[in-house]
Order: structure tokens, then sequence, then C-alpha cells
């Protein structure tokens, strides 16, 4: 089971689950991942130790997406 | 997919951070205080050789020399500061996720001092709640950034993992974006930490030098 994951004052709230190969959770979850994209949000999925990708789209073979908010200079 | 921070559209007449600039901004850094200090201390002296009675005056000049470096160092430590906890569910939670992100030395690590280690091309970086501190490959050099994420109420764990994740995925953009706060030797910045953070800083020069003398001779040279 994916999962699309938004950081925020809970500590992290499931936006949506998608198994692939699950067009009708797929569906859902692309929708869910435009609706946060156009709150603002950044999409990040994590490769690892030391790697991750913005991404504009929803990768359906990605086990985890992170949406994270802008960071600016303090 | 995109590697570029989308974040650096905000920025976009700063020039993207490079190795070449971290070392031009290290040496501006080095001038400017060797500026704010040398006069203060010639003047001192100078007024001392010229009449001794102004010794007092020349105690004032020295504590000013001392002390200008000391508050830039000071706002440089600043940065690895702990904020204000949101709720301890909350902060469990994203705790949590940042413990999935980062390695079993880097959670130990995080346990201790607040700070999340994680190697970059640019150096060595301890990642925190408001900021990040870059521990330069020959390990002297530290640069300390301030920089967060846009919601205040974000718990502690996820403050810092906004950080990870947008440095993992563009880190000159990552440097770019951030605010310079302080740049100088880690032992000036060191003497103005708590004591579980210089510890921190310590396992991030430790790596730093590590990955420099893993690297061949002619890599370094270049």
């Amino acid at each position: 089971m994916s999962r699309l994951i938004r950081m925020d004052e809970s500590g992290h709230t499931t936006v949506a689950e998608w198994k692939p190969g699950d067009a009708g959770s797929a569906e859902a979850a692309v929708t869910a991942f435009r609706e946060q994209l156009d709150r603002g949000y950044f999409a990040v999925i994590s490769d690892g130790e030391g790697h991750a990708e913005q991404v504009r789209e929803l990768p359906l073979d990605a086990e985890l997406v992170i949406l994270r908010r802008p960071i600016a200079g303090g | 997919m995109s590697t570029a921070l989308p974040e650096l559209a905000g920025v976009h007449w700063r020039p993207l951070t490079s190795e070449l600039s971290l070392v031009r901004t290290g040496r501006l850094w080095t001038l400017t205080t060797v500026a704010h200090t040398v006069p203060l201390v010639a003047a001192a002296v100078g007024l001392f050789l010229l009449q001794p009675l102004t010794a007092p005056l020349g105690l004032v000049l020295l504590a000013h020399a001392w002390m200008i470096p000391e508050l830039y160092a000071a706002r440089g430590a600043n940065v690895a500061k702990p904020r204000p906890r949101s709720s301890p569910q909350a902060e469990r939670t994203a705790v949590g996720l940042l413990g999935d992100l980062i390695g079993h030395q880097a959670r130990e690590l995080h346990a201790r001092s607040g700070l999340v280690l994680e190697r970059g091309g640019l150096g060595v970086w301890l990642v925190g709640e408001a900021g990040a501190l870059l521990v330069r490959p020959d390990g002297r050099r530290v640069h300390c950034y301030c920089v967060r994420a846009s919601d205040p109420q974000l718990p502690a764990g996820d403050r810092i993992a906004h950080l990870l994740l947008a440095l993992r995925a563009d880190e000159r953009g990552f440097a770019t974006v951030a605010n310079l706060a302080f740049s100088g030797a880690c032992w000036r910045l060191r003497r103005r930490l708590p004591e579980v953070k210089r510890g921190a800083l310590d396992s991030a020069r430790r790596t730093a030098r590590c990955a420099v003398s893993r690297q061949p001779r002619t890599a370094r040279a270049l």
C-alpha cells in the first residue's frame, strides 16, 4: 500500500492511500495530490539516506510521497 | 520530476551557492572579522604607547574587539536553538516520520542533540529546527544558515524533516534560499553552543575530515 502524507501540526496526516494496479484508489490519490499542490504544498519522494526528489506528478510506483510546506530564509 | 527547489524563484536575485561562492563567502567573513577587530586592538595599543593613562579606554576597546566576533558567533549558534514545542502526541508522530527518513546513527545523534547529521556535496550538514550548520570538508570552517518551514505550528521533528527533504532534493538551492547567519572557525561557534550540540558539531567535523581523507588526492586538488 502506497501513501501520500502531509506534514502538518499533528505530526503528519495520511492524505491518500493507493495500491499499484488499483485504478480507483490511484485516481483518488492523484486528485488529492493535485489539491494539495494547489494549496501550496510541495511533494517529495525520499530515495533513502541522502537523496530526495521533488515531484510535480504523483509517482504511483512510490511507496511514500511526502507533502511539505515551502521553506524560507529566517 | 524536477530537481531545483521551487523556493529558488523567491530569491531569484541570489547567485546559486557553489563550492567557489562558499570559499569566497568564508574569506569575506574572515576579512570582516579582521576589519572589526584589528583597528580596535591597534587603537588600544597605540593609545597605551602614547599615554599609559589611557589604559582604561584601551581595555574598553579590547573588550569591543573581543565582543563583536563573539556576537557574530552567538548569532550562528542561535540557528541550532530549539523552538517551542507543540503537543507531545504531534511531537512523537513527527519524530517517528523523521526517524524513517534517517539512518540509525543519525537517529541517535538527533535524540542526543536535536540535530540531524547529513552528508552533502558541499560538506557535512547539521539540520536543526530553524536552520542548518554546514561544516566544510576540512572540518575547520562552519557556515550557519537560518532557514525554516513556513508553517510555525509544525512540531520539531517535522520542522527538521522539511529542511532535510529540501536539502536532499537540492543542496545548492537549499544553501541559496537560506540566509547566512555566520561563517567562521568551528571553534568559535563551538564555544557558543550548549554542551549537547557541541557533540553533534564534533561528529560533523570528524565526518567531514573522514570524507576528505577518503578522497583521492587528485580529486582534493580540483
